[in-house]
């Protein structure tokens, strides 16, 4: 416990921890200081003066080292001759601060009319208008009266494209640097800074492609003035005429806590949409930010490719109509599967596994990757908190790039890295996170080698050293160049690591999926089986219900002759849905309620932000609405019930409640409307933060089975390994429909070293066929140095498909031909 | 008593020599007085263009919720107003709408103005609603309608200029 410090602000005495800052202190105590440059996340910079307090300190005899007393026997204070910003002045004891005081007031207002000399005072067609620190704050501190004329002010670019999601107006632009800071000191990368000087100052962005990051809408959020908007809510609404719902975001399985904005729109006739996506405050999730995937990918719940309706065999058919012929379907099926997808919801997947129960078929999770059961078993437990992480502790990131699967995750584990915690990454090539954040130990391993890592960590005499001294251990696994079986085998061979240090089952300990989906970790936690590879099921099923999935959109399954009885069960109008006998149009989870569980075993609501799409209904409702039609009795109404069902029935979820499950605590820094200056839009959590599944390995430790060693393939001299990676941004169909992410989403693509390119015969930006076992696809070159040298990197979800390490042959398209 | 009676004769008569304050509506109109709030206009100025920048200050103002308007960006190619944004939607519910001129008080360009028309009738509840079309003023002599396309490099103010208002 760091030494407690007293003192005065405006007559209040406030006790802080030595070191707080003097805007922080006050802040507690319930006065705002105006700020702009100012953010509590930030290293304070002092840039826009607009803080400036009055500060006494107490004298201090030099030779007795006591307070000098005045004749009222009260310590004697001295003041500065000017103002003092309380941004950068740490408190001191004794210390005596004015902030109202008439002399404080004038620097404040001088700061402010400062300030607006070369600002347009566009506040009416401002996107920030409504919501501005720097409007809020003149109207509080300013002069009424701008003495300055229009045409004398500087007049810059109002209209600077960063990237093609951000825009910049230059004229609006105070410099506080809050953008550059977040960039460096948060996110590790520079890609925005300063050029020129003095009153030609302005923002610059120095990356190629702009703004390069995945964090870009967080800087929006937090400038004080209308100079970064995000291109996606140009002129979208005023912001007092936005509802807002609360909701988690469904891109990941991070699980950020966000608030829909909407309102209704003539444009989309008349419906209620949702306008723009903000972060909403979580400290033990997300802290006050978002990426861009979950800012900006939004738009599918809101695409002209929803289903409306139910069909069968092509054509509207009532809801009646519809789960009569699915129930026919799966009556008269011997063999039968259920395949459901980590998008739904904890509610639809317990109401799909009863049902799959029901009929005694298997319930599949489809997953591009596995090992989901010992996340259940040796995942974080209640009370764990990525946040507490810092020195002593460490991290293990394992066949993972955050940075692009997880952006929120990337950023929590830089944080950590940064207070201290030891970062130990493992990993092919060199990855964003290995780049920007500090960490300890690189494990370098060729592909193909996954089944060694673990074993390998163990062999490194200092990694194992802090695995083994570590106070508290996290490990993260992906399935980088993996199929589902071999990243089974790396969470079992994590797991294993974990017992072995003595790390399992305690609090801020365990093991984190990292999960394409929002929910895949709730579908384990459900019993559901993992699967991939969909053929032989479509080659030996008699029927087939899939949730929420689309195989024949991502290439897995090819037709042939024979077909299942397919019902398919979805929001939009995919390949799957096509092909299907019975189509069961749901609303997407806008627009309705439900729970998910988070990588890190999180349990948290979302809450009905819309009305729902045409005559669709939550998955819940039409599975239970099927299970009605096939003798089982499920509750159909309230997704608050049957969480309480599964409260009941899975040890895991065991003394969780619904209506619980939208507490809040208080949290640091304080955010909402009258914070705007001081923290930024993020919004406030009022909605609940969720709770992390007890550790169903408490007490018991189930023992490991002997780790699994899966045969992979190796780059051999002369051959080429195509190695299956994740990008954040991919071609996936609830990415594809929001139209503004499309030049971040690219051509399908595979990304060579320059030495295998050139032996290849092929050059950055050439279209090469690629074929491998029986497939093949065309794509266009990109040439890294990052890459491994006979590996050939192909995003996932970007129309080459994919699921494991295989070896191919490039040729040129045009040669083909 | 009879000087009371007489009293109230006497206006009685007085009134019969006067001219009936009657006018004939609707063949005859009377004048509104200056200040009078009848339906709204939107204005343009001489060129043609119009004045309402979509900022939806007066649906903010509105006590009745009686406006809705959306916006969206101008550019040279297809522009409607001086600045970087003009309303794609305006719509007044007169039913709802009160009269009470407080648009008027919070436009920043003057677009809106309460006009003499107090003429209003509907037979449903849709006619009520009056569109950027119907609120819109014709077009000066000389001007131009919107869209117009215009030279790059003219309009280049995020909002025209700002008078202070003055009564």
């Amino acid at each position: 416990m760091s030494k407690m410090v007293t003192l005065t602000i405006d007559g209040i005495k406030v006790t802080v921890p030595e070191g707080t800052l003097l805007v922080d202190a006050a802040r507690q105590a319930g006065i705002h200081i105006p700020v702009f440059c100012y953010h509590p996340k930030l290293e304070p910079a002092g840039m826009c003066r607009m803080c400036l307090v009055e500060i006494g300190r107490p004298m201090i005899d030099r030779n007795t080292g006591q307070p000098i007393l005045d004749e009222n026997g009260q310590p004697k204070l001295q003041f500065l001759g000017k103002l003092e910003t309380a941004c950068t002045n740490t408190v001191s004891e004794g210390m005596v601060v004015f902030t109202q005081s008439e002399k404080a007031r004038q620097g404040q207002k001088a700061t402010v009319e400062f300030l607006l000399t070369s600002h347009p005072l566009d506040c009416p067609i401002c996107d920030k208008g409504g919501e501005c620190p720097l409007q809020d704050l003149t109207m509080a501190y300013g002069p009424a009266q701008s003495r300055f004329e229009y045409e004398d002010k500087i007049h810059l670019a109002k209209h600077v494209p960063l990237g093609d999601l951000i825009y910049l107006d230059r004229e609006r632009c105070i410099l506080c640097s809050r953008c550059i800071r977040f960039q460096a000191e948060l996110v590790g990368e520079a890609v925005l800074t300063f050029d020129e000087r003095g009153r030609s100052s302005q923002i610059v962005t120095v990356s190629d492609p702009p703004f390069d990051s995945v964090f870009s809408g967080n800087t929006t959020d937090i400038c004080p003035v209308g100079a970064l908007t995000t291109a996606d809510f140009r002129f979208g609404a005023r912001p007092w005429e936005l509802k807002a719902a609360a909701s988690i975001c469904s891109q990941c399985a991070v699980g950020c806590n966000i608030v829909y904005n909407t309102r209704r729109e003539a444009r989309s006739d008349g419906r209620i949409v949702i306008k723009r996506v903000l972060p909403r405050q979580n400290e033990e999730v997300n802290d006050l930010w978002i990426c861009d995937k979950g800012r900006f990918g939004y738009h599918y719940t809101e695409s002209r490719a929803r289903l409306t309706a139910p069909r069968a065999e092509g054509r509207p058919v009532s809801w009646e109509q519809a789960l009569q012929k699915a129930a026919e379907g799966l009556r008269s099926a011997s063999q039968k599967a259920l395949i459901a997808s980590g998008r739904l919801s904890n509610e639809d997947l317990y109401t799909l596994k009863r049902l799959a129960d029901h009929l005694q078929m298997p319930a599949y999770l489809y997953t591009p990757i596995g090992g989901g059961e010992w996340v259940r078993r040796y995942g974080l437990s209640t009370g764990s908190d990525l946040s507490a992480l810092g020195k002593g502790d460490a991290i293990l990131v394992v066949a993972s790039d955050l940075y692009e699967e997880a952006p929120l995750w990337y950023l929590r584990v830089r944080q950590a890295a940064e207070r201290g915690a030891a970062l130990i990454i493992a990993h092919p090539r060199t990855t964003r996170l290995e780049r920007q954040a500090p960490h300890q130990y690189v494990l370098r391993y060729a592909y193909g080698d996954e089944g060694e890592i673990i074993e390998r960590l163990r062999r490194e005499a200092k990694i194992a050293q802090t695995l083994h001294e570590a106070r508290n251990l996290v490990i993260f696994f992906g399935n980088e160049g993996m199929g589902l079986e071999q990243s089974e085998s790396l969470a079992a061979a994590c797991a294993d690591l974990l017992v072995e240090t003595g790390h399992a089952g305690r609090i801020h300990n365990g093991l984190i999926g990292v999960w394409p989906h929002p929910n895949a970790q709730g579908a384990w936690e459900l019993g559901f089986q993992p699967i991939f590879d969909l053929q032989p099921l479509f080659e030996t099923m008699d029927a087939l219900y899939l949730v929420a999935l689309d195989p024949f959109g991502d290439g897995w399954v090819r037709q042939n002759g024979r077909k299942p009885f397919l019902i398919v069960q979805d929001i939009l109008e995919t390949a799957t849905v096509r092909q299907a006998d019975v189509v069961l149009a749901a609303c997407a989870y806008t627009e309705r309620e439900g729970t998910f569980t988070s990588g890190e075993r999180r349990v948290q609501r979302y809450y009905p932000a819309v009305p729902r799409y045409g005559d669709s209904r939550p998955d819940f409702a039409i599975t239970a609405a099927l299970g009605a039609k096939l003798g089982l009795n499920l509750e159909a109404q309230s997704a608050a019930r049957l969480f309480q069902e599964i409260a009941g029935a899975f040890p895991a979820f065991k003394g969780l409640d619904y209506a619980r499950l939208a507490e809040t605590r208080p949290q640091w820094p304080p955010t909402g409307r009258a914070d705007y200056p001081f923290s930024g839009t993020a919004q406030p959590n009022t909605q609940g933060m969720g709770k992390i599944l007890s550790a169903v390995a408490e007490g018991t430790m189930t023992p490991l089975p002997p780790t699994m060693q899966k045969e992979s393939l190796r780059p051999e001299e002369g051959t080429l390994l195509l190695v299956p990676i994740h990008r954040l941004f991919d071609a996936g169909s609830l990415l594809t429909p929001s139209a503004l992410l499309h030049g971040r989403i690219g051509a399908p693509h595979i990304i060579l070293h320059p030495k295998t390119a050139q032996e290849a015969g092929v050059t950055a930006g050439e279209k090469v066929l690629i074929e491998w076992e029986d497939r093949q696809a065309e794509a266009l070159v990109k040439v890294e140095e990052h890459v491994p040298v006979g590996v050939g990197l192909v995003p996932r979800s970007m129309g080459i498909p994919l699921s494991r390490a295989a070896r191919a042959r490039l040729h040129l398209a045009e040669r083909v031909r | 008593m009879l000087k009371e009676i007489g009293r109230g004769l006497m206006t009685t008569f007085k009134m019969m020599l006067e001219r009936p304050v009657t006018i004939q509506y609707p063949e005859q109109k009377r004048p509104v007085r200056t200040r009078y709030r009848g339906r709204h206009i939107l204005r343009r100025y001489e060129n043609g263009l119009e004045r309402c920048i979509g900022c939806a200050l007066c649906a903010a103002a509105c006590p009745a919720d009686a406006i809705f308007v959306e916006a969206a960006e101008n550019t040279d190619e297809e522009r409607y107003s001086p600045g970087e944004r003009y309303a794609s939607t305006y719509e007044i519910n007169m039913l709802r709408c009160i009269f009470c001129g407080f648009c008027e008080d919070a436009c920043p360009t003057e677009a809106i103005v309460l006009g003499d028309n107090y003429e209003l009738s509907f037979t449903d509840r849709a006619q009520a609603i009056y569109t950027k079309e119907m609120l819109l003023e014709p077009v000066p002599p000389g001007g131009q309608p919107t869209p117009q396309k215009t030279p790059p490099g003219v309009y280049t103010r995020a909002v025209p200029e700002m008078e202070d208002p003055k009564d």
